[in-house]
Order: C-alpha cells, then sequence, then structure tokens
C-alpha cells in the first residue's frame, strides 16, 4: 500500500509523519531548506513560489510559537495567510472536524497547517481531502497528539547534519519527558532512519513508553550513564499541562535527577550539541547556564525551522 | 558581428575566449565598470573564468567582486513541470552578491540561452536585491528557441538542436570547461 503522504510517483503531497519516509527524501526536504535559509537574511525576505496561495492554519489546539514559525514560512513563500483558533470558535459551537474542513475547502484553502490534541487528526482531514478535492490540496501535521511532529523532528535533523554531518558515526540522547512526546518519536523515526547508529533514550521510567526497544533505542533511567560520550544531546520539554496522575514526585525532584546542568554535560562528548525544541523551563529540564551556554544550539533550531518550514510548503505545492 | 551556426557541440573554452575579447573592447570603447554575476551552475563556472581572464587583463574595468545568482525562487515551471526541476534549482546554489547592486553595470552570465525563460527569472531575482544602473547578458552558446523578447549582448557560439536535445556544461577539476550533447 502507498504511504498515505506521498503521491504514486513517491514524492510529498503531505506532511503527516517522518514514520516510513524514505531516507533520500529525508535528505532532500534538508537540502532545499538549506537553500530557503539565504532568503530569511536578504533585504526582500520574500519569494513568489506561493504566490496567490491561501495556507490556512487551523490550530485545535494552542501553540503561538509553532503557528508564528509557519505563518513566517508561508509569508516569506508569498502566501496569503489565514490562522483559526478553532478552540474559540466553531468546534466550540459543535460543529464536526470534517464539516470545518469542507467549509475552509469552500474558501479556497490551498494547504492546511493543523495542530490537533488527537492523533490522527491530520490523517483523517488528509484522506478526506484527498476524496474529495483530489490532489490540489496539501495538509501538514503540526503536531496531533502524543503521535508526531514532523517539520520539529526534520528541523532537528537539519540542525544535527549542520553541526555534525554525518549521521551514521553519531551517539545521540533524547532526554526527558519521552511518554507525552511527539517531538520524542518524530526525531527517533528520523534519526533511525538516517542511520544513527546509537540512539539513546534518557528519562524516568513512569515517563517511558513501552516498545522503544522496538523503535531502535537503547534505554537508560540515570543521566550518568544515558550521557556518557554522546555528540547530540536532544531535551524535551516537562510537559506539564498533559500530565496526568502522579507521574513524578515534583519538578525539583525531576531537575535533581534529569535537569541538564553544566556538570552532566561534562559527560558528553566536549563538543556535544545541546538541542530543545522549546519553549524552555529553566530549572526543570535545563539550567540556564547550558540554556544560554556555547554548547546550545537552541536558537539555531529556530532559525532552520523557518526554512525547514518553507521547503516542506514549498515542495508540497509543487505537486499536483 | 554575425556568429556561424553550427550543429557541431561548441567548444566552450573557445567561447570564453571569444566573450572576454568582446567584452574587454566593449569595456575599453565605453570606460563603464563592470560586474560580472553567474547564473547557477553553468553560469557559474563560466564567470569565475571570466572574471579571471578580465580582472588580470583590465582590473580598472572590472570589479574584483564576482557574484553568483539563483533562479529557482522565481522560475515559471514551479507546479508545471513534472521533473520539479524548480525546486531542484534550489539545491544547485544560492544568491550570492557581496556589492551593492543598486547603481552597479551587471554582466548576466550564463551557459546556455535558450527559452529566455531562466534569464527572466534572474533578473527578477536580481531586482530583488537592488535597481542595478544596466544590466547586459554574456552566454556561452545561444541555442536559438525564445520564447521571451530576451537577447544576449555577448555570444561565444550559436547551435542549433532538436526539441529533444540538451547541450550539456561541465568543469573538470582543473576548472576547464566543455559542452557535451545529450539525446532526452
Amino acid at each position: 500500500m502507498p504511504h498515505p503522504q506521498l503521491t504514486a510517483n513517491g514524492e510529498l503531497k503531505h506532511l503527516l509523519t517522518i514514520e516510513g519516509l524514505p531516507k533520500a527524501l529525508i535528505h532532500s526536504i534538508l537540502d532545499t531548506a538549506k537553500g530557503f535559509l539565504g532568503v530569511n537574511t536578504r533585504d526582500v525576505k520574500k519569494v513568489p513560489l506561493l504566490r496567490g496561495k491561501s495556507v490556512f492554519n487551523l490550530f485545535f489546539e494552542n501553540s503561538t510559537r509553532t503557528r508564528t514559525t509557519f505563518e513566517i514560512a508561508a509569508t516569506r513563500l508569498s502566501a496569503d495567510v489565514v490562522n483559526l483558533n478553532i478552540n474559540t470558535s466553531s468546534a466550540a459551537k459543535g460543529e464536526s472536524l470534517l464539516d470545518t474542513i469542507d467549509n475552509l475547502v469552500a474558501m479556497h484553502a490551498d494547504m492546511f497547517v493543523v495542530r490537533h490534541a488527537s492523533s490522527g487528526a491530520p490523517f483523517l482531514i488528509a484522506d478526506h481531502v484527498d476524496r474529495t478535492r483530489g490532489p490540489d490540496v496539501h495538509v501538514i501535521n503540526a503536531g496531533d497528539g502524543r503521535h508526531a511532529h514532523p517539520t520539529q523532528g526534520l528541523l532537528d535533523m537539519y540542525t544535527i547534519r549542520h553541526f555534525k554531518q554525518d549521521f551514521t558515526q553519531l551517539r545521540v540522547a533524547i532526554v526527558g519527558d519521552v511518554l507525552h512526546s511527539r517531538v520524542a518519536r518524530s526525531d527517533i523515526h528520523a534519526l533511525t532512519t538516517l542511520g544513527v547508529p546509537e540512539l539513546r533514550v534518557i528519562g524516568p521510567l513512569t515517563l517511558l513508553p513501552s516498545g522503544l526497544e522496538q523503535m531502535g533505542c537503547q534505554v537508560y533511567t540515570d543521566m550518568k550513564n544515558g550521557l556518557k560520550d554522546v555528540d547530540v544531546i536532544i531535551m524535551l520539554r516537562l510537559q506539564n499541562e498533559r500530565m496526568r496522575g502522579a507521574l513524578l514526585p515534583s519538578a525539583q525532584e525531576y531537575f535533581k535527577h534529569y535537569g541538564l546542568t553544566q556538570e552532566k554535560l561534562a559527560l558528553a562528548k566536549p563538543d556535544a550539541i545541546v538541542m530543545h525544541p522549546g519553549p524552555m523551563n529553566r530549572g526543570v529540564e535545563i539550567e540556564s547556564a547550558v540554556a544560554d551556554g556555547p554548547q546550545a544550539v537552541i536558537l539555531e533550531q529556530v532559525t532552520f525551522g523557518i526554512a525547514v518550514r518553507m521547503a516542506v510548503m514549498s515542495m508540497l505545492a509543487e505537486v499536483r | 558581428m554575425q556568429q556561424e551556426i553550427s550543429k557541431a557541440c561548441p567548444d566552450a573554452e573557445q567561447a570564453l575566449v571569444r566573450i572576454a575579447l568582446s567584452l574587454g573592447e566593449q569595456a575599453e570603447k565605453d570606460g563603464l565598470y563592470r560586474t560580472l554575476i553567474g547564473i547557477h551552475r553553468g553560469g557559474a563556472w563560466a564567470a569565475e573564468r571570466l572574471h579571471d581572464k578580465l580582472v588580470a587583463s583590465y582590473p580598472q574595468l572590472f570589479s574584483e567582486k564576482i557574484g553568483y545568482l539563483s533562479s529557482a525562487y522565481h522560475r515559471d515551471d514551479y507546479g508545471h513541470n513534472v521533473q520539479r526541476r524548480a525546486l531542484s534549482a534550489i539545491v544547485a546554489g544560492k544568491t550570492e552578491l557581496p556589492f551593492e547592486v543598486t547603481g552597479a553595470n551587471v554582466v548576466l552570465v550564463d551557459d546556455v540561452l535558450y527559452t529566455g525563460r531562466t534569464i527572466r527569472a534572474a533578473l527578477n531575482e536580481l531586482f530583488d536585491y537592488g535597481r542595478p544602473a544596466n544590466v547586459e547578458l554574456a552566454v556561452l552558446v545561444d541555442r536559438g528557441g525564445r520564447e521571451l523578447p530576451i537577447q544576449a549582448d555577448f555570444i561565444g557560439g550559436s547551435i542549433r538542436l532538436g526539441a529533444r536535445q540538451a547541450v550539456l556544461l561541465s568543469q573538470n577539476d582543473r576548472k576547464l570547461l566543455s559542452f557535451s550533447i545529450r539525446e532526452h
């Protein structure tokens, strides 16, 4: 069966998940993003590729940061952007998800950027527009439940490739609340596809899902062993708002064991990079001295994120 | 100057010499201070070679600086081309213009002039960076088949090819250029 986000020719028509994306396609997205990086530093920060196209940001779950980065990417490609905060509109009045989509398609939307608390919602929308509108409407998953956040995964891969070049020589550690993290899942699929030989996941057992070994990860419950000699550290945000039940004694206790301090960072390779998808909880998962230190590449991730989203949008819109 | 139109594969090195001569003559005549800009990728290679020749012979007439243009963002086949050549051009190279574009006398350099669409796209890209005083076009080879009102000012050679033929420039490790003709 063909992958739901690819055309019969293997081109990207929607971006729903990194799982199942061919390695060459991931590299092609990163190569295209590299080209777009320059657009963000020139006088006229705009290119006309998506001129006349309408991009609808559909955020069923709040996220000012991610929404803004998609908005910037779309406007730098000259698209018109409509932001819909569905929490406070139609859904509250009882409209179904697909009725909302049909209404927006009737307004001639060309692309939907979807954030939803339920895993799979962007797949449902993509499948629906494929059946009702054919290949002209594209869907980008901007985060669905605990499932996937593919553009964050891709920008993380861009960042790692930028600083470390070769994925096949790396030891990478993902640290923290993997259980609730769609970023972690997208990163794990991307890193294993790109051939990272040693992928570690570090966290308390209450915040680690089962099945990580089957996904190609080595599981560590302590930072001391987990961070030893790694090249890349991906810190995850402690998702307080997603925390149900007593998974942790306290944020202070968590910081003591799993917060990234300079002392713990010293266990990694001296040229290791520290990443974080943001927003950061300083003093909970990461110490300020590390977040602001020379090994942190957190703000570079933000810059690369715009170029990666421009690449994805322009690759999707080219398919018809 | 009427160029001989041939069906044989053009000699890229000879074309470079011809363009350098005519550009040099023109510069001596009008005294304008010119800056070369190559269009990725073949045009960039050609511009680098021309730049070396011209700056050595006429240091007061040709800028030390060289620019590069990507036509990718303004291509008109984006979304129309099944081979997705438009976006792949982004990967070929980035626009780099390390000088003030406004007021410059620009010579755009490309390897092959065919439909004129790449030049149109490159002009749009150039004007995103400023308002040049004037723009000239130098091409190693003109293969006819124009679809837009664009002509070159300096031409290394002319060739007539079938619609299913393409003339491709390559560069060896000593930066020497050569053309080959491919059927597709």
